[in-house]
């Protein structure tokens, strides 16, 4: 019963700590399944986490805080995508650029406007989105098995959550059944056959990088008014990065992103669970290996050993028309 | 001109299509008349104009002047969709398909009838059967692309654009990457077609092809199009005649040939290219000392991974090559061991291969070569001994300007092959393999590089020379092999033979066809 | 690096371009600043003084670009074959290891040899740290920027690891090395000028500066004046020609990027033999990735780098101080201005290209006898 009951809080802490990297993960789905290649998660991950508080500490209000936290990140995508599609930037160099940026925007706004080492001040529970109890949570609370599963895997989440999960399903659905879907699909593989059946490449792509940007402001805002009750420096903590892992450990598919994520998430929850405890048997175990995990996974899986990650055939090329 | 028996317009008409890319004219005051329900054959010799015709008929290029009338109506054609709801359809030589997608989201990539994908997947389902039996068109719609062969993804291409409700079916080349009984099944499909009253372009250089297939062909040349037949009323010499015109011949002093030992033989070599096609199909030949062996071909034939093979670039998928006599050992089979062996190599493509544009011309001029010595013996190069070698290479070749440290880039075209030839035929090879060496090259620089080549050969080298330049091959070759396919399909001494004769061999035509 | 590359004289290449790129990030970084309610004009002066005001300021400021030399050198001998290292700041984390390794194990070695061991330590591990995802991309084709991506990720879990649990001293709180034996220390200049009896004040600043433009040259030399040079630039430029020309990409591309691996080893030698004298956790302090910002402003050029690295040295040192006379602004504005500085000379490099060309064509009248761009 102990064991269970600790399985069941790694799980629930697993869940929350997946939720950025569902957002940022099919965020960069999106972009890269149009061709854009985007190794600037991290970064708007991080204005958005900014964005989201500060509007949050302002007002008073998690919605406001939201919308901040996901225009800001828009605005974000729309210069990667200006660099990657209009001035056919090299897009590694342009994320490295959003990456940066963000990491000294965010801190030396924060700095000024806070002092604190630029941490918000802690926000109260009326700007942040709070978990919600499912109808049945408490009735179920003594069933064994069953109640507490329900009472504290799935009930008890806030909103964003629930939305992050059906956001993997809702991608795999416009990106598999809709006219949108295959044209984006199609237009990351083989832009020239798109633009024969005359449909704009450009808009396809932009199209991308926008609701990228969208998706990746819903994990910042999570990461800073609903996991979190403040924003601080740094706070995304290579969660994009990981997020970008999952993308290729998931080649490019909604529903194996998800799956990636949350065990990308376990994993961390994981690794927390056991810093410091000493298990029978094994003895210490060094948490870093499981935190490194994610990392030396994709590497394998990158270099052909299990399976092969090919990515869309044309992300990172820029579209130039000829013949 | 001639009336039609039934009055009805033309279903494409360009008139007086002119279309320039920098100095080229690549269209010169073009017309073009295609009947209803006809196939209609646009042959020519690579660069003639035919893709970039093509190109402006499909909306992908705007011509400069001229109109375009689609069943009589005159039309603008701005973009491929403009060209696709006048109902003309394109078989791009390279497929314009999604590899990973199956073969009914190709299909319905725009033309998908709607924001959801469902409601026109089962209406381009039912088109796709209905296709499937009307024109023997089958494909299963589920199957991906990718895995499919290559004459089912041009099947699939054809589908695509018959379901946007294409009249007017463009193919350009379409047997280009197809096997022979691929071919004959697309021959079949078309003749389907037309019985239905849909109009066939077809593009080619095959005059074989033309012949089979075709109610009327037009020839084009240099930008023109110089004439007009119907099928059942010319003869391939004709066609041949008119595809290669009558163009200044060209004259090159050059006394007789004595040529000495084997320098180099090809057995029955097979070559395949990047995606595992086979471009050359069992080749044999020798190239002796002292002598120049043209191959003639159109482009597109398997010289070019002939080529490759022979320098050591592309592996062999069959054969052997022989150096002197000997088979070369693995390690040597390598570009670098090639040289070694004293088998330099000219590459057809000196953007592409043959030079690095962004490095100087004495950079490049020592591509393949830069171990050597003379460039320094130690760990540095010696800067002023590689300027001081090209200077000398480019007052060999006159090349201008004579500035070793100027970017390769800033050279013209014909100083830029200079530089590639100086290279190679400076360092004294053995065999010297030649790929189009006057491909963009004004007329003074052409004179001057087929000089060096005679005298690379009555210095006693084996010169294999590979050009879509009939008139080159003709001026030059000792002996000419003529490739169709990936094989030989004749030999031919040069002051024996014309060029309808070598065209004939080049489409195709083989020796029997052709003593018939 | 570059997809539609406008033709400019060379002049305007080298120095207008960079310093448009330069200038555009200052101007949107003054913004900033301005709109957080300080002066932006005091804030240059005041950074600007804190780097170059006193000898002191100078110091510093030349240590700093010392580690971003380094960096910066191991992005660009990349950017030469056509490659993208990211890793840099993993690969001088690991090279840290190699360095303090040989310091506390090989301590019985005479001073004059045991800097110079640490020195190859470092080399080697920061070398063998990048062989990986060098070997992948040469033989299995994954792609370079992920796995160095992953490899920075790597590195500091690993180091982690090595540092909490296995190299920390006994009974010390700090995840981080005993300190190095006295040899095992690169000199400082304040002693090495000393000798020639000129005071110098108390800096970081090391004789991996020294070494550091010894690099630069020795890089220099390497890409434009040997064969292996010429292979790393024409696979670079044109892989297909390479081929064509006895090259080995596979071979180039490990080779380069083992070198690369090397050179993110002398933040190492600068920061840990030079002034640290131990390794510590995080030592690096993402200056592997100021090194893509220099790399990208030094436009690929050793030379360029060198001035870049000062001009990031200048930031850094005058950053610092800058952030202690007006705590509003601290050191990420630092950070800020190196993200534009990729912004705007990397990603949109052709933004003022293009303009600029058009200014000048105006002012100049065309060249008469342009090389005809002639298309087969």
């Amino acid at each position: 019963m102990e064991a269970f009951d600790a399985f069941i809080v790694i799980f629930a802490s697993g869940i929350r700590l997946a939720v950025p990297l569902i957002f940022a993960c099919l965020a960069g789905l999106w972009s890269e399944r149009s061709g854009i290649v985007d190794v600037g998660l991290e970064g708007k991950l991080l204005t958005g986490a900014f964005a989201a508080a500060a509007a949050a500490t302002f007002t008073g209000s998690a919605w406001l805080g939201l919308c901040s936290g996901v225009t800001v990140t828009v605005l974000m995508s729309l210069i990667h995508g200006y660099a990657s599609i209009d001035q056919r930037a090299n897009q590694i160099v342009s994320g490295v650029a959003v990456n940066m940026v963000a990491d000294g925007a965010t801190a030396l706004i924060g700095n000024a406007w806070w002092g604190q080492g630029g941490r918000t001040p802690q926000l109260p529970d009326s700007a942040l989105f709070n978990s919600i109890q499912l109808p049945g949570a408490y009735t179920l609370h003594d069933t064994p098995i069953i109640g507490p599963i329900y009472e504290r895997l799935i009930s008890g989440h806030d909103l964003i959550t629930y939305l992050a999960f059906l956001l993997a399903p809702a991608t795999y659905w416009v990106l598999y059944k809709t006219r949108f879907g295959l044209r984006l699909r199609a237009v990351g593989e083989n832009p020239a056959a798109v633009d024969t059946a005359g449909i704009s490449v450009r808009g396809l792509r932009y199209g991308g990088v926008l609701i990228c940007g969208v998706l990746v402001g819903f994990g910042g805002t999570y990461l800073s008014i609903a996991q979190a009750a403040y924003f601080q420096p740094h706070m995304s903590a290579g969660k994009g990065f990981i997020a970008l892992a999952a993308l290729v450990f998931a080649k490019w598919r909604p529903l194996p992103a998800l799956a990636t994520c949350l065990l990308f998430g376990f994993l961390d929850a994981l690794s927390i669970r056991l810093q410091g405890t000493i298990l029978p048997v094994i003895g210490s175990v060094p948490v870093q290996a499981i935190q490194a995990l994610p990392y030396i996974l994709t590497v394998i899986l990158l270099a052909g050993f299990i399976g092969k990650a090919i990515p869309p055939k044309a992300s990172g090329i820029p579209y130039v028309k000829e013949r | 001109m001639k009336v039609d028996a039934v009055p009805r317009p033309p279903a494409i008409e360009l008139i007086g299509i002119d279309k320039r890319f920098g100095r080229v004219h690549a269209n010169n005051n073009v017309n073009l008349k295609v009947e209803r329900g006809l196939i209609h054959g646009i042959v020519g010799e690579n660069g003639a104009g035919k893709s970039t015709l093509m190109s402006i008929l499909y909306g992908f290029y705007e011509a400069d002047s001229g109109e375009i009338r689609v069943n009589g109506e005159p039309v603008r054609i701005r973009s491929s969709r403009e060209a696709i709801s006048h109902g003309i359809g394109m078989v791009h030589q390279h497929f314009m398909l999604v590899q990973p997608l199956t073969v009914l989201e190709n299909v319905m990539l725009g033309a998908e009838g709607g924001p959801l994908l469902a409601a026109g997947a089962s209406e381009i389902r039912a088109k796709l059967a209905h296709l499937g039996r009307e024109y023997g068109l089958e494909v299963d719609p589920d199957a991906v692309v990718g895995e499919l062969s290559v004459g089912l993804q041009q099947r699939v291409e054809i589908l695509k654009a018959l379901v946007r409700g294409a009249e007017i079916l463009v193919l350009d080349e379409p047997t280009a990457v197809l096997t022979p009984a691929e071919a004959d099944q697309l021959f079949e499909m078309l003749k389907v077609l037309k019985s239905q009253d849909k109009t066939v372009i077809f593009i080619t250089h095959k005059l074989r092809e033309i012949m089979r297939l075709t109610d009327r062909v037009s020839v084009m040349r240099l930008g023109e199009m110089v004439a007009d037949f119907e099928t059942a009323k010319t003869s391939p010499p004709e066609l041949a005649d008119a595809m290669v015109g009558r163009k200044v011949i060209l004259r090159v002093e050059k006394g007789q040939a004595h040529p000495g030992e084997i320098a180099l033989e090809a057995r029955d070599l097979v070559v395949k290219d990047d995606r595992g096609v086979t471009r050359v199909d069992g080749m044999s030949f020798v190239l002796r000392r002292g002598e120049i062996v043209g191959i003639a071909g159109v482009a597109g034939n398997g010289q070019s991974e002939l080529l490759e093979a022979l320098a050591g670039i592309r592996p062999l998928a069959g054969g052997e090559i022989l150096v002197e006599g000997r088979v070369p050992p693995p390690e040597l089979r390598t570009p670098k061991g090639m040289r070694k062996l004293g088998v330099f190599h000219v590459p057809e493509d000196r953007h592409r291969m043959g030079l690095v544009m962004p490095f100087q011309a004495c950079e490049s001029a020592m591509l393949g070569f830069h171990d050597d010595d003379v460039y320094g013996a130690g760990i540095l190069f010696d800067r002023r001994a590689i300027a001081a070698d090209t200077a000398e290479k480019m007052e060999h070749f006159d090349v201008r300007p004579r500035a070793p440290l100027l970017k390769t880039a800033n050279f013209s075209g014909g100083n830029q092959q200079k530089i590639v030839l100086a290279r190679e035929i400076e360092r004294n090879p053995h065999v010297m393999l030649v790929g189009q060496p006057t491909r963009g090259v004004d007329i003074g620089a052409i004179e001057f590089i087929h000089k060096r080549i005679v005298a690379l050969r009555d210095a006693g080298k084996a010169v294999l020379l590979v050009s879509v330049e009939l008139d080159e091959i003709m001026a030059l070759s000792d002996r000419i092999l003529v490739v169709c396919g990936g094989r030989i399909t004749g030999e031919r001494l040069p002051e024996t033979c014309n060029q309808q004769d070598l065209g004939l061999l080049m489409a195709g035509v083989s020796e029997r066809e052709h003593a018939a | 690096m570059s997809a539609t590359p406008t033709e400019l004289p060379k002049w305007a290449d080298v120095a207008v371009i960079p310093l448009i790129n330069v200038a555009a990030a200052f101007v949107i970084s003054g913004l900033v600043v301005t709109a957080i309610g300080e002066d932006p004009f005091n804030a240059v002066k005041l950074l600007i003084g804190g780097a170059l005001g006193d000898l002191e300021g100078i110091g510093f400021t030349l240590y700093y670009a010392t580690s971003f030399i380094f960096t910066g050198l191991a992005v660009a001998i990349c950017f030469q074959a056509g490659l993208f290292n990211i890793g840099v700041d993993g690969q001088a984390y690991v090279a840290g290891l190699g360095a303090a390794l040989v310091a506390l194990h090989l301590g019985f070695l005479p001073g004059v040899l045991l800097a110079p061991a640490c020195i190859v330590g470092a080399a080697l591990f920061g070398a063998a740290f990048a062989a990986i995802p060098g070997y992948l991309q040469a033989k299995r084709d994954s792609h370079l920027v992920i796995t160095t991506i992953m490899f920075n990720y790597i590195a500091a879990a690993m180091m982690g690891y090595l540092l909490v649990d296995v190299l920390r001293k006994q009974g010390q709180m700090n995840p981080e090395t005993p300190g190095f034996p006295p040899g095992a220390t690169m000199p400082q200049i304040k002693d090495l000028v000393a000798y020639l009896g000129w005071q110098w004040p108390d800096t970081p600043l090391n004789l991996s500066f020294v070494l550091a433009l010894l690099c630069a040259y020795l890089m220099w030399l390497l890409i434009w004046r040997t064969r292996l040079g010429y292979e790393i630039r024409a696979v670079g430029a044109n892989h297909v020609a390479a081929i064509y020309g006895g090259i080995s990409p596979a071979r180039i591309t490990m080779i380069t990027v083992l070198m690369s691996g090397a050179l993110a080893g002398g933040l190492a030698v600068n920061v840990l033999l030079g002034e640290e004298h131990r390794l510590i956790l995080q030592y690096t302090a993402d200056f592997g990735f100021v090194g893509i910002a220099v790399a990208l402003m030094g436009r690929g050029h050793p030379a360029g780098i060198v001035l870049a690295a000062i001009l990031f040295g200048i930031l850094y040192q005058g950053g610092a101080e800058l952030a202690f006379d007006q705590p509003k602004i601290t050191r990420d504005m630092i950070v800020l201005i190196q993200g534009l500085v990729v912004l705007f000379a990397g990603a949109l490099e052709h933004m003022f290209r293009r303009p600029l060309a058009l200014l000048l064509t105006r002012f100049q009248p065309p060249v008469p006898d342009a090389p005809a761009a002639e298309r087969a």
